[in-house]
């Protein structure tokens, strides 16, 4: 039996687990960190337009700051976010990208003078101030009032991930490569580590630790048409969940990303949009405007991406051999804009649509893109039902995106949460309360059962084709659990992943291999797989309302009174058909900017009836606190400066507001 | 989209060098696998399909499948490229894969990149100098907008290994820390807020298994997937270095 210990055990070297363990390493604890790939290989990389965070240094951004940032997120959330996780999120959001900055990322800058920019469809001259000359530059993105989103001109996840990965190697932080962690190793409301896979040899070896920490991105792959790397098969949810006492929130919410490429579902930045480009039918009319007059093309995805399909199921899509799309035209911005500041998605365009964007439009539909759900944690990043267990960005439902998540909040989470979180697994360590007290019996139980699965797989006699069943799956996600929602098809694709779970009990593995096996891999993973999509489903399922990505066309008007909650749903019998929903009311009385219409989108929710109250209340404090300044106000409102980090408290200093 | 294929499918015949160093009976051999093209199929998509309907043994990278991550670097009818985005419409239906050399080999296309990629980085300490003790709560320092811009250029490498398999220093000698090597110092050096000098630099790179090992065939140059100006960065440090060594500044 091969038992490894550590303090620090972080499941995915992408982004949030690169940052939480150089937090822990910073404060003295030993981190290890597993991947299943190389960590500069992480679907961070992916990430390409930027970074969310209220520096306000483009003219464009003036007047920006935390409050402005807040409100655009708890919208585009459709009011299913913590608020206080989102203020400590806008808050330290600066923090990041300045630290990032610190640390080598080469953040595109502010030229002084005129530059013309595209906005709406027209070109304008705007004029950069002679003091932000240098300072990180910000560009517009989708449910925004600011433009606020930082970039490394197309290549900021690429950017940001090579920089955090480099100071990891500088910390001489260990990363196991090619290591997957297949179950949680727990007992008694306590998780010690986890049971991990070899991918290479197929060894198995307990990793035991004082805390655990999953960082393993979202579940993109249990659709057909996902703009996620392969590897994003929601593993980290997947083993939370089969702990039986973890819960995963708000799976039903799964974000849609306005412009995958047609066919092949990779991503084209937000930030096409974001820079001027324009959504086109088959009849090369820009539709967007129509529906959505006041963001137009830079409304919410979850907006954006349901206008596309409703337009092309009126029959004004473009026609080609593999079905209907639209176009995305960027060719108004020019060929110098697109060569500096879109050259990934110029390099995307000729190598798998053989197009050049600067002279054609490029083929678009919506793709699944986020899993704003995950691993339900507190504030401070740890599952408050499984003590010693973390989780950080895509993986954890922290909660700040609610059910639709902004463009650029996503790597700007991994980020920020990982700072965050990683003070809090420190402060966990810290305390010799939480040293590891685990006997070698456990683990080897853990051991025991995870080979017991293996073996069944490869030795079981199962007759089952997981790369059958998989693709099932996916068609079931994709074709009745997708942009829109009906309670039919609903059931139905509940039952039928229920069926697929009854075969994936038999699945059998041709190529026996115990080491690197591909299909066994497949095989394993699977049977975790299907059980996500059984939470996505049957949380879609139990929600008759329509609230952020997730629209019921059976019931389409958002429904504050029954559903200001958020969905947990747990696995506590393992031979259970389906997960348990159990609900967590959203405390209208504690928010700073109580439930009402996003600004753009449906106008026709229906009201909480603590809604007016609160509304009435947050005037009033403001009335009593006239001349005080935004701080105090805020503070009066919903306080949330003591659940940061000491460290991350401090005001932030902007070109129009110093810190004094 | 180009123009509907009015011919009928092509047949594909992909060769695959083939060997599993774990299984002591594998003996390096090429494979055939023979399957029907479809419209817009790349490399990704035929080796997925061969592995799900004809053998699910073979081994292969891909993660990001967007040509950014830099997995599946593999030599490409003999020449190194990412295999997610080269369009099979292009290419003769007869094509050939192999690994990728220099790189451990963990079985048939899979190669062990990261391994190699932070030793070197640990090697070059490749990582910004200096980067501790910032305030986050000031505004950032003020850079040149042309600078960041350069810095990005550099900065753009996915670290695939084509330009160390495309490397004839590096087929001759293992420790030669190639153009991905030297190409990050560049980067390292063009940034002001990495507090090393040239002396500095000269220590990780002044010698064979560093910037005087290139012997200017410049193949890294002409696979880089990302059109990296390896070549001239690669002069640039030399005489950089160069002037170093012998006791300029």
């Amino acid at each position: 039996m091969k038992i490894l210990y550590t303090d620090v055990l972080v499941v995915g070297g992408g982004l949030a687990g690169l940052r939480m363990a150089i937090a822990a390493r910073r404060r003295g604890h030993e981190a290890v960190i597993l991947s299943l790939v190389p960590p500069k290989r992480s679907h961070s990389a992916a990430a390409q337009g930027g970074m969310q965070a209220s520096l306000a240094n483009v003219i464009q951004g003036q007047g920006d700051n935390e409050d402005v940032h807040f409100e655009d997120t708890v919208r585009g959330s459709d009011w299913g976010a913590d608020q206080a996780v989102v203020r400590m999120f806008v808050h330290t959001a600066p923090k990041a990208v300045r630290e990032l900055a610190a640390w080598g990322v080469p953040w595109s800058r502010v030229r002084r003078g005129d530059r013309e920019v595209v906005i709406n469809g027209e070109r304008v001259t705007v004029t950069e101030r002679d003091g932000a000359h240098g300072l990180v530059a910000q560009r517009q993105f989708g449910g925004t009032k600011k433009w606020r989103t930082c970039y490394v001109s197309d290549g900021t996840g690429h950017a940001m991930l090579y920089t955090v990965s480099d100071q990891a190697i500088a910390a001489d932080i260990p990363v196991h490569e090619r290591m997957e962690a297949i179950a949680l190793i727990h007992d008694a409301g306590r998780c010690h580590g986890a049971v991990v896979r070899n991918l290479v040899t197929g060894e198995l070896t307990a990793y035991v630790a004082k805390a655990t920490a999953i960082a393993t991105g979202g579940a993109g792959r249990l659709y057909r048409v996902t703009t996620n790397a392969v590897i994003c098969e929601g593993m980290g949810q997947a083993i939370a969940l089969d702990t039986g006492v973890a819960a995963l929130g708000n799976m039903e919410a799964v974000q849609f990303h306005p412009t995958g490429i047609f066919p092949a579902g990779i991503l084209v930045t937000e930030g096409c949009r974001g820079d001027g480009g324009l959504l086109l039918d088959g009849d090369g009319h820009r539709f967007m405007p129509d529906y959505e007059p006041e963001k137009r093309e830079l409304a919410s995805r979850d907006v954006v991406s349901r206008r596309m399909e409703q337009h092309i199921a009126a029959g004004r899509g473009a026609h080609s051999r593999f079905g209907e799309h639209l176009w995305l035209d960027i060719t108004l911005l020019g060929r110098a804009h697109i060569e500096h500041n879109l050259r990934e998605v110029q390099e995307i365009c000729r190598n798998f649509l053989g197009i050049d964007p600067v002279r054609e439009p490029i083929p678009v539909r919506p793709a699944q893109h986020y899993t704003m759900g995950g691993i339900r944690t507190d504030h401070t990043g740890e599952c408050p039902t499984l003590k010693g267990l973390f989780a950080a960005g895509e993986v954890a439902c922290w909660d700040m995106h609610g059910f639709n998540r902004l463009g650029g909040n996503s790597v700007a989470e991994t980020v920020v949460a990982g700072m965050i979180v990683g003070e809090a697994i420190a402060d966990f360590c810290d305390r010799t309360a939480n040293d590891a007290v685990v006997s070698t019996g456990l683990a080897r139980d853990f051991l025991g059962r995870e080979q017991a699965r293996l073996d069944d797989l490869l030795k079981g006699g199962g007759r089952e084709n997981a790369n059958t069943l998989k693709a099932a799956m996916q068609n079931v996600m994709t074709d009745k659990v997708g942009i829109f929602r009906h309670g039919e098809a609903l059931a139905a694709a509940v039952e039928e992943l229920q069926q697929l779970v009854e075969r994936s009990r038999h699945l059998g593995v041709a190529y026996k291999a115990p080491g690197a096996n591909p299909e066994l891999v497949v095989a394993y993973r699977l049977q975790l797989m299907l059980r996500l999509a059984l939470c996505t489903a049957a949380g879609a399922l139990a929600r008759t309302e329509s609230r952020g990505a997730h629209y019921r066309d059976d019931y389409p008007r958002r429904d504050d009174g029954e559903w200001l909650k958020r969905t947990l749903a747990r696995w506590p019998d393992p031979t259970a058909a389906l997960p348990t929903l159990d609900y967590e009311a959203l405390d209208i009385g504690a928010m700073e900017l109580p439930p009402g219409w996003r600004g753009y989108g449906a106008r026709d929710h229906m009201e909480h009836p603590a809604a007016e109250g609160r509304r009435a209340r947050i005037e009033q404090v403001k009335r009593d606190l006239a001349g005080a300044d935004r701080f105090a106000v805020q503070e009066a409102l919903m306080p949330f400066r003591h659940l940061l980090p000491e460290r991350y408290r401090g005001p932030n200093e902007r070109l129009d507001e110093g810190t004094a | 989209m180009t123009a509907p294929n009015a011919r009928r499918p092509r047949q594909l015949r992909i060769e695959v060098l083939r060997h599993n160093p774990a299984d002591a009976a594998s003996v390096p051999r090429l494979q055939g696998y023979e399957l029907t093209e479809a419209p817009g199929m790349t490399l990704f998509i035929a080796l997925n399909e061969i592995r799900e309907t004809q053998d699910p043994s073979l081994q292969f990278d891909f993660v990001c499948r967007a040509g950014i991550c830099g997995s599946c670097g593999m030599l490409i009818n003999g020449r190194p490229g990412l295999a997610c985005r080269t369009l099979i419409q292009d290419m003769d239906p007869h094509i050939r894969l192999a690994p990728l050399p220099v790189f451990e080999l963990i079985g048939d296309l899979s190669v062990d990149t990261g391994k190699w990629m932070r030793a070197v980085g640990e090697r070059l300490e490749a990582w910004l100098h200096g980067a501790a003790g910032a305030d986050v709560d000031r505004m950032e320092a003020p850079m040149d907008p042309d600078l960041a811009d350069a810095i990005y250029e550099l900065d753009r490498c996915i670290e695939c290994g084509c330009c160390v398999a495309a490397c004839g220093s590096a087929q001759m000698r293992e420790d030669f820390v190639g153009a991905v090597g030297l190409n990050r110092i560049a980067r390292f050096r063009l940034d002001p807020r990495d507090g090393r000098d040239d002396g500095d630099f000269y220590e990780l790179i002044g010698d064979d298994q560093g910037v005087f090992g290139c012997m200017t065939l410049l193949g890294c140059q002409d696979v880089c997937p990302k059109d990296l100006p390896l070549q001239t960065q690669i002069a640039f440090l030399r005489r950089h270095m160069a002037r170093r060594g012998f006791g300029g500044g």
